[in-house]
C-alpha cells in the first residue's frame, strides 16, 4: 500500500554533539514540567500555583529541604543498585524485595540478639544486610548464568514472594509481642540505630552512607577492572566473551553489588528512620530506583541528583496535594512522564528526524 | 534520444545522496536497456548500496529523478518500486524457513482480506516460471531445507512471480560454489532472453565480465566509467575501481616450521541450525597458512570456534605446540598463543559503543601493565592504543572515539593490531578482509603474510575461493562438516575444489582418477 503526504523519517545521527545529548534531556524535563502545569489545570488549580507549590513543598524550607533528602536516601540506594545492574544488561527488578531482605536482617541482627556497641554492631548489620539482599539476586543470577532463565521475570516474581514471606514473619516470628496486635517487629536496641548527622535535623545518616556508597560504585565503574567488565560485558556480552572476559563471572559479582547496595535501602529506613519493620516499609522504593537510575542515564553520581528530583516531587507533591486540593497522584503521574520522555529523549540523541 | 524510440527500462538522471558530510551518491546517471545485464562494480562503500537502496524506495535522493519504462518512479515507496517491476534479490535472503517454496513465493502477494487463496493456481505459475526460467526447484519442500543455491532461485522466483521486469542482484554469488555461480548465469541468460533487464551488484571481476554486457563503475560515490565487457579486462576493471594498479599479493616459498596446531578427529556438536565439525583432522606447521574454502554454513563457525575456545571438542584432540589442551576457553586460547580474527568485526571483534581504547584492551586488560591487582591503568592503555593506532595506520580522531565511527578496514586494523601486538603463534583468521576496501584488504593480507614469514601458523577462513588460492601454502575445503585433505598450493583448480565444496569430494577425485 502506498503511502501518501510528504513522510518524516528517522536518520540515525552517527556522532550526537554534546549538545544534542545534555540537551535533549534537559528538553525532556522541561516537557515534564509543561505536562504537569497542563495536569494541573485539568483538576482545576492554577497551574503556576500548584508548580509553585510542589517546589516550595520539596525545598521551599529546611524541614521541606531535610524531608526531601530523607526520602531520597532509600532511592540513592536502590537506584544505584539498578544502575549498576543495567550497564551490565542485568535485568534486577527486584530491588524491592532485596530492600526487605536488608531490613529483615537488620532486624534479626539489630533488635538485641547481638549485644556490641554501635560502630563494631552497626557495620556487622551492614555487612549481613548487604550479604542478604546479594543471596536474594544471585538465585536469579545463577538461574540466567546457568539456564538462560528471563530474570525480568524472576526478579519481579521474586518481590511478590519476598513480601509474602516478610508479612508471614511479622505475623509470627518477627511479630512484637508488645505491638498490640499490629504486624510489626520489635524496635531496635540503640545501638542498632543509626545517628542523626546533626543533634536536632531530621536527616539520619543513611543519607551519608548513600553518598559514599555512590562514590564508590562511581569509583567501581571509572577505576577498576571489575567495573570495565560490566561496561564490556553490558554494551557487548558477545564480543566480551569473545576476547576471553568471564561474563557470568561478571554478572554474578553484579548482581552481588547490587543486591547488596539494594539491601542498604532497607537497612537504612530501619535503623536510621523507622526502628522498626513493618509491610509498609517501602512504597515501592524499588520500583521507584528503577526510574531514578534511568533518569540518571546510569551514572552513579547523576543517581543522587536524580533520587534527590524524584524525592522532591514527592514530597512536594504531597504537600502541594494538602493546600491545593490537586491530588497526591500527580506526583506518580509526573515520574512516568518524566521516565518516558527521557527514555525518548535518549534514544533521540542517535537520531534525526527528516522530511521525505 | 530518438522519438518514437521505446523508453529504456530504467534511467537513473543525477541522483545524489548526501549523509552528513559523506556523498554517497554524487550526480549518478545510468541506463539500463531492455533485455540487458549491466554489472554496478565498486569496492564497499563505493555507493552500490545506496544508489539501489534509492531505486527501491529505503532512501531518498537529494536530488536527481528514476523513471521506470519511461515512467517517473515516485520517491521513497518501496511499494511503487515494486508495481513499477522492479525485483530485488538481496545478499541475505528474506525467506521464512518455516514456510514451503510455494508460500514463501506468494507471501505478501495476496490482499490481508482475501478470503481464499487459489493454491492450484499459484503453482501452475511457478512450475511455467520455473521452466522458462530454468530455476528448477520443489514448490513443497520447506524452504529451511534447501541449499543456498536453491533459497536463491526462490528468492529469483519470488521478484519473478511478482511479475518484475528488472532484477537487481546484490552480491548474488557470494554463497554460491563456482558450480551453482554458472547454474545462476544461465538462468540470468534466460531472463534477458524473455526481456527481462538485470542489475548485477559485485565486486568480482571475472563474473562481471562473464555475465555482463556493460559494466558501470562507482567509486568513492561517483561514476567513473562505463565499459563494454568486449572492451575491457579484469586489470583495466580493478584499476578503474581502485584508481591505481592493484599489486597481487606475493607469498615467497618457504620451508613449514614445527606443527603448532593439530585437529585429530575433532567432532563438535550442531548449535542452532549450524553444523558442527564432523571428524575434522589437521596439521599446521609454523610459516604456513592454511586456507579452509567453502561455501558459508559448511562448518566454518564451529572450525572457528572451536580455535576461538568458543567452542570445545566433544571427540577428538586439540593440540597446541605438541601439547593437549584441557579446560578450553578464550582465555586459555590466549593464553595459549592464539591470535583471533574474528568473522563478524562489528558483533564478535569489538564493542561499538566502547572507545579505541577499551577496545583495544579487551585481551590483556587484567594483567600487567594494563592493571594492577584489580585497578586500571587506564594511562597505560591509551599509550599501547596510541601505539596500535600509529603502528597499523588506524585512521581515527584518537584513542577515545568510540569504535563506531570508524570504517570497517579500521576496525579490522584495530583488531589486527590487538591481535598481532601479542605475538601470537598462531593465528585464526576468519573472513579477515571481507567487506574491506582494497587498500585495507591488501594491508590486512601484508601483514598475514609477515606474521607467516615470522614463523606463525595461519588458518585463514574465506568464502572467497580467489583469497584462499592467492595465500594458502595448504588448502582444504571443508563440506558439511567435513574437511577435506589439504592440497598443496597450485595443485587443484577452482572447478575441483568446487566439487569439494557442493561436497562431491570423493566421486570428483575418482572422476579424475
Amino acid at each position: 500500500m502506498a503511502m501518501t503526504g510528504p513522510a518524516m523519517r528517522l536518520e540515525r545521527i552517527i556522532a550526537p554533539s554534546w549538545s544534542r545529548r545534555l540537551g535533549l534531556p534537559a528538553l525532556a524535563l522541561v516537557a515534564t514540567v509543561a505536562i504537569a502545569a497542563w495536569l494541573a489545570w485539568l483538576a482545576g488549580a492554577a497551574p503556576l500555583t500548584v508548580l509553585g507549590l510542589i517546589v516550595d513543598g520539596a525545598a521551599g524550607s529546611k524541614f521541606a529541604l531535610l524531608e526531601t533528602l530523607n526520602r531520597a536516601t532509600p532511592l540513592i540506594f536502590t537506584g544505584l543498585a539498578v544502575a549498576v545492574a543495567f550497564r551490565a544488561r542485568l535485568w534486577n527488578i527486584g530491588a524491592e524485595a532485596q530492600l526487605y531482605a536488608g531490613a529483615v536482617v537488620t532486624v534479626l541482627l539489630g533488635t538485641g540478639a547481638i549485644v556490641l556497641p554501635a560502630p563494631l554492631l552497626l557495620p556487622l548489620i551492614v555487612g549481613a544486610a548487604m550479604l542478604a539482599g546479594a543471596a536474594l539476586l544471585l538465585g536469579p543470577a545463577l538461574l540466567k548464568t546457568r539456564l538462560g532463565v528471563d530474570e525480568v521475570v524472576t526478579t519481579l516474581l521474586l518481590n511478590f514472594i519476598f513480601l509474602l514471606f516478610v508479612s508471614y514473619l511479622l505475623e509470627g516470628p518477627m511479630k512484637d509481642p508488645m505491638g498490640m496486635g499490629w504486624p510489626k517487629s520489635e524496635r531496635l536496641v540503640d545501638a542498632a540505630r543509626l545517628p542523626r548527622i546533626a543533634e536536632g535535623l531530621r536527616l539520619h545518616w543513611g543519607f551519608g552512607l548513600a553518598l559514599i556508597c555512590a562514590a564508590i560504585v562511581w569509583v567501581i565503574q571509572a577505576r577498576t577492572t571489575l567495573g570495565y567488565e560490566i561496561r564490556a560485558v553490558g554494551l557487548n556480552a558477545r564480543a566480551a566473551r569473545f576476547a576471553g572476559v568471564p561474563v557470568n563471572a561478571v554478572i554474578l559479582k553484579t548482581a552481588f553489588l547490587s543486591g547488596g547496595l539494594a539491601a542498604l535501602a532497607g537497612f537504612s529506613e530501619v535503623a536510621g528512620l523507622k526502628g522498626a519493620l513493618t509491610l509498609d516499609l517501602s512504597p515501592g522504593f524499588g520500583y521507584t530506583g528503577i526510574v531514578v537510575a534511568m533518569l540518571a542515564l546510569l551514572h552513579p553520581l547523576a543517581v543522587v541528583v536524580s533520587a534527590i528530583f524524584v524525592a522532591g516531587i514527592f514530597v512536594g507533591a504531597d504537600s502541594m496535594s494538602r493546600a491545593a486540593d490537586v491530588p497526591t497522584y500527580i506526583a506518580d503521574l509526573l515520574l512516568a512522564v518524566a521516565l518516558l520522555l527521557m527514555v525518548l529523549a535518549i534514544k533521540m540523541t542517535g537520531f534525526r528526524l527528516v522530511r521525505g | 534520444m530518438e522519438g518514437g524510440a521505446a523508453p529504456p527500462a530504467l534511467r537513473l538522471d543525477r541522483i545524489t545522496k548526501r549523509f552528513g558530510p559523506l556523498v554517497a551518491n554524487d550526480a549518478i546517471s545510468l541506463t539500463l536497456d531492455r533485455g540487458e545485464v549491466i554489472a554496478l562494480l565498486g569496492e564497499n562503500g563505493a555507493g552500490k548500496t545506496t544508489l539501489m537502496s534509492i531505486l527501491f524506495g529505503h532512501y531518498v535522493a537529494d536530488s536527481g529523478t528514476i523513471a521506470v519504462f519511461g515512467q517517473p518512479l515516485p520517491p521513497g515507496h518501496p511499494a511503487a518500486a515494486l508495481a513499477a517491476g522492479i525485483g530485488m534479490v538481496h545478499q541475505h535472503f528474506m525467506l521464512a524457513d518455516q514456510l514451503t517454496v510455494l508460500e514463501n513465493v506468494v507471501l505478501g502477494t495476496r490482499s490481508l482480506w482475501a478470503p481464499w487463496f487459489d493454491r492450484a493456481a499459484a503453482r501452475a505459475r511457478i512450475a511455467q516460471l520455473s521452466r522458462d526460467f530454468g530455476l528448477a526447484v520443489d514448490p513443497d519442500a520447506p524452504t529451511g531445507t534447501l541449499t543456498v543455491g536453491e533459497r536463491q532461485r526462490v528468492e529469483i522466483l519470488k521478484a519473478l512471480y511478482r511479475d518484475a521486469r528488472i532484477l537487481i542482484l546484490d552480491e548474488p554469488t557470494a554463497v554460491l560454489t563456482p558450480q551453482e555461480t554458472e547454474a545462476l548465469f544461465a538462468t540470468l541468460r534466460r531472463a534477458v532472453g524473455q526481456g527481462l533487464s538485470v542489475i548485477f551488484i559485485s565486486h568480482k571481476l571475472h563474473e562481471v565480465l562473464a555475465v555482463a554486457s556493460r559494466i558501470v563503475v562507482l567509486r568513492h560515490g561517483r561514476l567513473v566509467g562505463e565499459v563494454a565487457a568486449r572492451d575491457t579486462d579484469r586489470h583495466l576493471l580493478a584499476e578503474m575501481m581502485v584508481g591505481h594498479e592493484v599489486p597481487a599479493p606475493k607469498v615467497a616459498a618457504q620451508q613449514a616450521g614445527p606443527a603448532l596446531l593439530r585437529l585429530d578427529a575433532v567432532e563438535t556438536p550442531d548449535r542452532n541450525n549450524r553444523p558442527g565439525l564432523r571428524g575434522v583432522t589437521l596439521d599446521l606447521a609454523g610459516g604456513q597458512i592454511a586456507g579452509i574454502a567453502g561455501v558459508s554454513g559448511n562448518g566454518q563457525g564451529a572450525l572457528a570456534d572451536l580455535i576461538s575456545g568458543i567452542e570445545t571438542p566433544a571427540a577428538g584432540a586439540l593440540q597446541i605446540a605438541g601439547a593437549g589442551v584441557s579446560r578450553w576457553s578464550p582465555r586459555a586460547a590466549i593464553r595459549a598463543g592464539i591470535g583471533r580474527i574474528p568473522e563478524d568485526r562489528h558483533k564478535t571483534g569489538g564493542i561499538d559503543a566502547a572507545t579505541l581504547t577499551e577496545n583495544a584492551i579487551l585481551e590483556n586488560y587484567e594483567w600487567p601493565p594494563i592493571s594492577r591487582r584489580g585497578w586500571m591503568r587506564w594511562p597505560v592503555a591509551e599509550a599501547r592504543t596510541r601505539q596500535i593506532i600509529e603502528t597499523y595506520d588506524v585512521r581515527c580522531p584518537g584513542p577515545a572515539t568510540p569504535l563506531r565511527l570508524l570504517s570497517g578496514g579500521n576496525i579490522q586494523k584495530l583488531i589486527l593490531g590487538r591481535v598481532l601486538e601479542a605475538a601470537p603463534r598462531i593465528i585464526l583468521a576468519n573472513q579477515p578482509v571481507r567487506g574491506l576496501d582494497i587498500g585495507a584488504l591488501t594491508y590486512v593480507h601484508e601483514r598475514l603474510l609477515a606474521a607467516r614469514a615470522a614463523g606463525a601458523a595461519i588458518l585463514l577462513i574465506s568464502e572467497d575461493l580467489d583469497e584462499i588460492m592467492a595465500l594458502s601454502d595448504v588448502i582444504h575445503v571443508i563440506s558439511r562438516g567435513r574437511l577435506s585433505p589439504g592440497f598443496p598450493r597450485g595443485s587443484k583448480t577452482p572447478a575441483e575444489l568446487g566439487l569439494w565444496m557442493a561436497g562431491h569430494g570423493h566421486d570428483g577425485a575418482r572422476d579424475a582418477a
